[in-house]
C-alpha cells in the first residue's frame, strides 16, 4: 500500500515535470513550430483517448459514440463564447442568432479581464462537458440495454445522426447550421502580451496541457475507487459482478456519462485549439482514429493512451510528412507522392497490431518509481529482487 | 434463519421448480443434493434475486426477500458463490476481495475482514498481487469462497464448489466450508458431489425434476439405500 502511494506521488511529480517542460519548450520555440502543434493536438487525443478507454477498456462496453461528443462539447463551448459584438458577423445567415451572450466575457466584465478569462473558460468547459453528459444520459437509456456489437452500432448510429442535426438549418440560430462557429475564445487569448499587442509569454500549449492532465488525473483517480473496481468487475464477468451487489444498469451509466463528460470537454478544447468549428470533420473516422490510439496504447491502460496519443498524431502530421514529398526520387519510381505516408502509417499500425497484441502498454501503467528502479537495476547491474518483480 | 415455502419458478414454459419448501436452520450446514436439470442452481438463484419467482415465498430472519433485487439479498447478508466460481479474472486478488466488500463502507472492517480470509486462505496471501485468471482452479475456487466472505454474510450459498476441481483440493475446500460454519457462518450447499456433500452435512434435501422427494440429516441419506443407488454409486466401499 505505502509502495503504491509512493509510485503516485512519483507520477505525479512526472506530470508536473512534463507541464514545465513544455512550457520551457514553448518559450524556445516559434508558435510555428511542429513540435507545439503536434503536443497540443496529442494532448487534446489524449483525453479523448482516456475516456474513451474509461468506457470500451475499463467497463467492456464497446462503443463508438465519441466523436458525437467531442462534437457537442466543441459546439457547446463556441456558441456560448462568441463575444456579443461578433454575434452579428459569426451567423450573418441567422440574423445574429438567438444566443446573445458570452460566457467568458459576461464574467471578465465582473471579475476583471485575467479573472475573467482562466474562470470563464473553464466553466465553459465543464459546461461543455455536461452538455455532452447529458445527451450521454439521454441516449444511454435505451441504448446500454444492448451489449457488444449491437451497443457498438447503436452509439455509432448515433454519433451520425447528431453531426447531420446539428448542421440543420432550422437549428441555425443556435448552431450557425453548416457554416463555421468562429471567433470564440481560444488558446492564443491566454499568451501573455504587452501593451503594443506583442506576446511576451506563450502559454496556450502548457495551458492545454494542465487541463488535459488535471481531467486525465481525475479519471485516473476514479479507476482507483471503488467505482473503478466495480467498472473492471463489469467488464469481467457482469453475472458475477451482480452477485456482489454491484447495480450494473447504474455503473454503465454512470461509466458512460463520465465518459462522454470528458470527451465533451476534449472536443471544446479541439475548437479552443482550432479557433473553428464545424460539424463536418467530426466523422466516424475521429472514433476510429481515437479507438486506433486506445488499441496501440493498451485497452484498459491510461499511460498507454497519452503515450500511443503522442505517437499517433506525431507520426500522422509530422515524422511521416517527407513521404508525401516527391523531391526524394527513389529509383526513378514515383512512389513517393501525396498520400504515400498515409499507405505507411498503415502497414506501421498492422506492425504494432502484429507484434503488440495487446498494445504498447497492455494493461498496465506508467510506473516512474518502477521505472527509475529498473535504471538503477540497469546501472548497477543488479538482479531484480524477487518479491518487487510482480508486485503492482 | 432461511426458509422458503412453496416456491415456484419458470424458464418461458418449462417448469423449474415446482413449489419447493425448505428451511435453513441458524449456524448449520444444509445441503441440497440433486442431478442435472433438478433446480438446484435455480434455487439459489432466485434466492439471491438473479431469478424471478413465479409464486411461493422466501423469507430470511423473518424478512421476506422474494423478488428482491441481489444488492439488497446481499445486504441483507446472504452471500452467493456462484457456479463455475466466476472471479474476475482481469483484477488481481486483492481487487477480487475488494469487490467482494463493494457494499460495505467501512474501511477498516474491510482492511480487517482481508487479514481474515488471507489466515482462511494463505495461498491467496501470497498471491495478492496475481491476476485472478491465472491461478489454479482450486486457487480460484478458494478466491471466490474469500470473495464472498468479504461481505461478512450471515449465511453463504455455495453452487457445486467442487466443480471440476481434484479430488484431493475437493477435500481442502469442504475443510474450509466447515472452519468457516465453525466461526458462525451458516451455510447453503449445492452439491452433485453427493458423498462430500452429506459428510459435512448436518441436514440435506434431495431435489429431482423440481421437487423435492427426500430429506434428512447428512447422516440418514448417507446410509439411505435408494440414496446410494441413485446419487453415492451402489458399492459396498461407499460406506
Amino acid at each position: 500500500m505505502i509502495e503504491k502511494k509512493k509510485g503516485s506521488k512519483a507520477n505525479l511529480i512526472f506530470a508536473l515535470g512534463l507541464v514545465v517542460l513544455v512550457f520551457v519548450l514553448e518559450q524556445l520555440l516559434p508558435s510555428s513550430s511542429m513540435l507545439l502543434t503536434v503536443i497540443k493536438k496529442s494532448a487534446i487525443y489524449a483525453l479523448a483517448a482516456v475516456s474513451m478507454n474509461l468506457l470500451n477498456g475499463f467497463t467492456g462496453l464497446f462503443s463508438l459514440g465519441q466523436a458525437g461528443f467531442m462534437m457537442i462539447g466543441a459546439y457547446a463551448y463556441a456558441i456560448l463564447n462568441v463575444p456579443t459584438d461578433q454575434r452579428a458577423a459569426v451567423y450573418q445567415y441567422f440574423d445574429g442568432g438567438i444566443i446573445q451572450f458570452s460566457i467568458t466575457e459576461g464574467i471578465s466584465s465582473v471579475l476583471g479581464n485575467v479573472a475573467g478569462l482562466i474562470i470563464g473558460v473553464l466553466l465553459s468547459l465543464v459546461v461543455a462537458g455536461l452538455v455532452a453528459a447529458v445527451f450521454a444520459y439521454l441516449i444511454g437509456l435505451p441504448v446500454l440495454r444492448f451489449r457488444g456489437d449491437y451497443l457498438a452500432v447503436a452509439t455509432l448510429g448515433f454519433a451520425e445522426i447528431i453531426r447531420a442535426f446539428f448542421q440543420w438549418d432550422k437549428l441555425g440560430p443556435i448552431t450557425n447550421g453548416s457554416n463555421l462557429l468562429r471567433k470564440f475564445t481560444n488558446l492564443a487569448d491566454f499568451n501573455i502580451k504587452n501593451s503594443t499587442g506583442q506576446v511576451i509569454i506563450n502559454l496556450s500549449t502548457t495551458i492545454l496541457v494542465l487541463i488535459v492532465a488535471a481531467c486525465i488525473m481525475i479519471i485516473a483517480m476514479m479507476i482507483n475507487s471503488t467505482y473503478g473496481r466495480s467498472f473492471k468487475a463489469i467488464r469481467d464477468d457482469e453475472t458475477a459482478a451482480e452477485a456482489m451487489g454491484i447495480n450494473l444498469a447504474k455503473h454503465k451509466m454512470t461509466s458512460f456519462v463520465v465518459s462522454a463528460f470528458f470527451a465533451g470537454i476534449a472536443g471544446a478544447l479541439l475548437a479552443m485549439y482550432q479557433t473553428t468549428v464545424q460539424a463536418a470533420p467530426f466523422k466516424t473516422a475521429m472514433t476510429y482514429e481515437i479507438l486506433l490510439i486506445v488499441v496501440i496504447g493498451g485497452i484498459g491502460s491510461l499511460s498507454g493512451s497519452c503515450i500511443s496519443a503522442f505517437i499517433f498524431v506525431g507520426a500522422s502530421e509530422w515524422w511521416l510528412r517527407f513521404l508525401d514529398e516527391e523531391k526524394y526520387n527513389i529509383l526513378n519510381t514515383h512512389i513517393l507522392r501525396s498520400g504515400f505516408r498515409k499507405v505507411v502509417f498503415s502497414v506501421i499500425i498492422m506492425i504494432i497490431v502484429l507484434f503488440f497484441r495487446k498494445g504498447i502498454m497492455g494493461e498496465n501503467e506508467l510506473n516512474i518509481a518502477g521505472f527509475g528502479r529498473w535504471l538503477k537495476r540497469l546501472f548497477t547491474g543488479k538482479k531484480k529482487p524477487a518479491i518487487e518483480t510482480e508486485a503492482k | 434463519m432461511l426458509k422458503i415455502t412453496d416456491l415456484k419458478v419458470a424458464y418461458g414454459g418449462i417448469q423449474a421448480l415446482r413449489g419447493i419448501s425448505l428451511e435453513v436452520p441458524d449456524g448449520k450446514i444444509v445441503t441440497l443434493i440433486g442431478a442435472n436439470g433438478a433446480g438446484k442452481s435455480t434455487t439459489l438463484r432466485t434466492i439471491s434475486g438473479l431469478v424471478k419467482a413465479a409464486s411461493g415465498t422466501v423469507e430470511f430472519n423473518g424478512q421476506d426477500i422474494t423478488g428482491k433485487p441481489s444488492n439488497q439479498v446481499l445486504e441483507a447478508g446472504i452471500a452467493q458463490i456462484p457456479e463455475g466460481r466466476r472471479v474476475f479474472p482481469n483484477l488481481s486478488v486483492l481487487e477480487n476481495l475488494k469487490v467482494g466488500a463493494y457494499l460495505r463502507k467501512d474501511a477498516d472492517g474491510i482492511a480487517k475482514d482481508i487479514e481474515w480470509v488471507y489466515q482462511l486462505f494463505p495461498r491467496l496471501k501470497e498471491r495478492y498481487w496475481q491476476l485472478a485468471g491465472t491461478l489454479s482452479g482450486g486457487e480460484q475456487q478458494m478466491l471466490a469462497v474469500a470473495r464472498g466472505l468479504m461481505s461478512r454474510p450471515k449465511m453463504m450459498m455455495l453452487d457445486e464448489p467442487s466443480l471440476g476441481l481434484a479430488p484431493l483440493v475437493v477435500q481442502d475446500i469442504f475443510k474450509i466450508i466447515g472452519e468457516i460454519n465453525k466461526q458462525g457462518v451458516t451455510i447453503l450447499l449445492v452439491e452433485q458431489n453427493a458423498n462430500m456433500a452429506l459428510k459435512i452435512a448436518d441436514y440435506a434435501y434431495v431435489l429431482e425434476t423440481g421437487t423435492i422427494t427426500r430429506e434428512g440429516t447428512g447422516l440418514e441419506l448417507l446410509n439411505d439405500e435408494s440414496i446410494k443407488e441413485a446419487y453415492l454409486g451402489k458399492t459396498k466401499a461407499a460406506k
